[in-house]
């Protein structure tokens, strides 16, 4: 583990424009692996990737939102801002992953949900709402994985899972530090600050019970040494794979809807 | 047979609810948002606060709400002592929480209730935006999680009406949980047959949007409401022009394909009375 660091400095270090993306983590994760693509009902979102692979040989679908590395990526992958085409697909590949008992994998990196005039059209609320609705219920195992930035509902669509991994310098939170300060202070500039106050770190969402595990980062981020991040992402994903295969799949969904349902309960209650 | 305590609820309700509208109109008149004509309060009282003029829809306190919805003597609240306990210790939350709570006579920015209209028995919740813009705190996401599980547990419909700014900021992160809390407990509804009737009022907005509001069985919203995932403003900067006249307006929604129909205020006790009546008892009898 590396030193402690301010928060602000976690949120440049999970955007850092090398740190491993979707492409990477799966490249280093899995083999075998067969993009799909298309929600098959309006069209593909390519800041979504997502397909089948094998995990250790074991058949598995994986899902991701994807950032780029050159700008000429970033445009075509919507800088990872999904629509709800993206959305939809990532519902599509895990009602299969269901059909075919194939564990699911998500991997988180995003600014949020994309705010166009034709996500709005096309139902992006919605779009994510039904995600949160049908993830909770799946009858198969879900492992979810902050890697980079997990920002508000737009990173949530993908993140109802049995566990959720986080790695070191990983954030994830209600909005971006800059758009809550908007909010709150009519001033994007107090992003800083926004940083401090809104417990997006690892170590502090592990502390609200938000997170379950914390994946070690070399010092100075993921970015310097990829290999070493990814390696102790893979040891923890087969570890964690391997303490929910005895569940019943009515078991793994009562589990989640207890871990999801106990988030917030207030201390204080009347009845 | 209205017994004493049904008399006492309705009571107690009439007056939060005459409570309400004063925070609607203030007794000189007001003016009307879509048209800009001064408006007199006893003639908003009378069309549910409705500009008799432009038809312009004014936001409604949660219990005045329940008041135009619920059978007299029916309500019965629930959850009302659940609040926000202030989780993250954010700096000047509680004491905003409190001069709040003090200035409507909430608790939350919901009110959860059992009821009943014309005879059949529902729970209902109705979001306020007087609280905090009736934004998704983690006491809001357990009061309406409580309601779902107590509607499921009670084979009865379940009926919510929006109003939402999204997310509560303060709350941060539980905040957004609430979103996978509130829709997990809809598919739980959802498997044993449950009714849901979404009513989407101005504004619905972010989380709310994005979770269980756009998750009924049947989706109403009122005329002119604004629905939506990201805000106006937001869309605005990220595209960089100004978006057209109704964009993201219940209208525009119905003309998406997002809400079945879009009901006047007027009408809309009527309608969900219909609708209870063609789903039965709301839960399956098993």
């Amino acid at each position: 583990m590396s030193e402690p660091m301010t928060a602000a400095e976690r949120v440049a270090i999970a955007r850092h424009h090398q740190r491993p993306n979707a492409q990477e983590i799966f490249d280093f994760l899995f083999t075998d692996l067969f993009i799909q693509r298309g929600d098959r009902l309006a069209g593909e979102d390519e800041s979504i990737l997502g397909g089948i692979a094998r995990f250790h040989g074991r058949p598995v679908t994986v899902i991701a939102t994807r950032k780029g590395r050159t700008l000429d990526e970033n445009i075509k992958y919507n800088f990872g801002m999904p629509s709800p085409e993206g959305y939809r697909k990532a519902l599509r590949l895990m009602h299969q992953a269901q059909k075919f008992r194939r564990p699911i994998f998500t991997f988180i990196d995003t600014p949020g949900a994309y705010p166009g005039m034709e996500a709005e059209e096309r139902g992006q609320g919605e779009a994510i709402a039904r995600n949160l609705m049908e993830m909770s219920r799946l009858t198969v195992p879900i492992f979810v994985t902050v890697t980079g930035e997990g920002n508000s509902g737009g990173a949530l669509a993908l993140g109802v899972g049995d566990r959720v991994l986080m790695l070191e310098n990983a954030v994830y939170s209600i909005l971006s530090p800059e758009g809550f300060a908007t909010i709150l202070w009519k001033d994007s500039s107090r992003h800083g600050q926004a940083c401090e106050l809104m417990r997006l770190t690892a170590p502090d969402l592990k502390r609200l019970g938000i997170i379950d595990e914390i994946i070690p980062e070399p010092a100075g981020g993921a970015h310097l040494a990829p290999d070493i991040a990814l390696r102790a992402l893979d040891e923890a994903l087969v570890r964690n794979l391997k303490a929910v295969s005895r569940q019943s799949g009515e078991a793994l969904a009562a589990g989640r809807y207890r871990k999801f349902r106990q988030m917030g309960t207030p201390p204080k209650e009347d009845q | 047979m209205t017994s004493i305590f049904a008399q006492r609820r309705q009571k107690l309700l009439a007056m939060k609810a005459f409570r309400d509208g004063q925070t609607h109109a203030p007794t000189a008149g007001t003016v009307c948002p879509g048209c800009g004509q001064t408006v007199g309060a006893g003639t908003l009282a009378q069309t549910q606060y409705v500009c008799p003029q432009c038809g312009y829809h004014m936001p409604l306190g949660s219990y005045y709400r329940l008041s135009t919805i619920l059978d007299a003597g029916s309500f019965r609240e629930l959850n009302s002592r659940l609040t926000s306990t202030d989780p993250l210790h954010f700096p000047d939350y509680a004491a905003k929480l409190e001069a709040t709570r003090r200035k409507t006579g909430l608790n939350e920015a919901v009110v959860t209730a059992l009821g009943s209209v014309d005879g059949q028995k529902c729970v209902i919740g109705v979001l306020d935006g007087r609280f905090f813009l009736g934004s998704m705190s983690a006491a809001v996401g357990e009061k309406i999680t409580r309601a779902i599980e107590f509607a499921a547990k009670s084979k009865l419909p379940l009926i919510l009406f929006s109003a939402s700014g999204g997310a509560r900021m303060q709350e941060g992160i539980l905040s957004l949980m609430q979103m996978a809390k509130t829709s997990a407990a809809l598919a739980r509804f959802d498997e044993k047959g449950g009714f849901f009737l979404s009513i989407l009022t101005n504004p619905t907005t972010g989380g709310v949007t994005a979770s269980f509001a756009s998750l009924g069985d049947v989706i109403l919203a009122e005329p002119g409401a604004l629905i939506g995932f990201a805000g106006p403003r937001v869309i605005e900067q990220t595209i960089g022009q100004t978006l057209p006249e109704g964009f993201q307006r219940a209208e525009f929604q119905l003309e998406h394909g997002f809400v079945d129909a879009v009901v006047p205020r007027s009408e809309l006790r009527s309608t969900i009375s219909r609708l209870l009546a063609l789903h039965g008892k709301g839960g399956r009898n098993e």
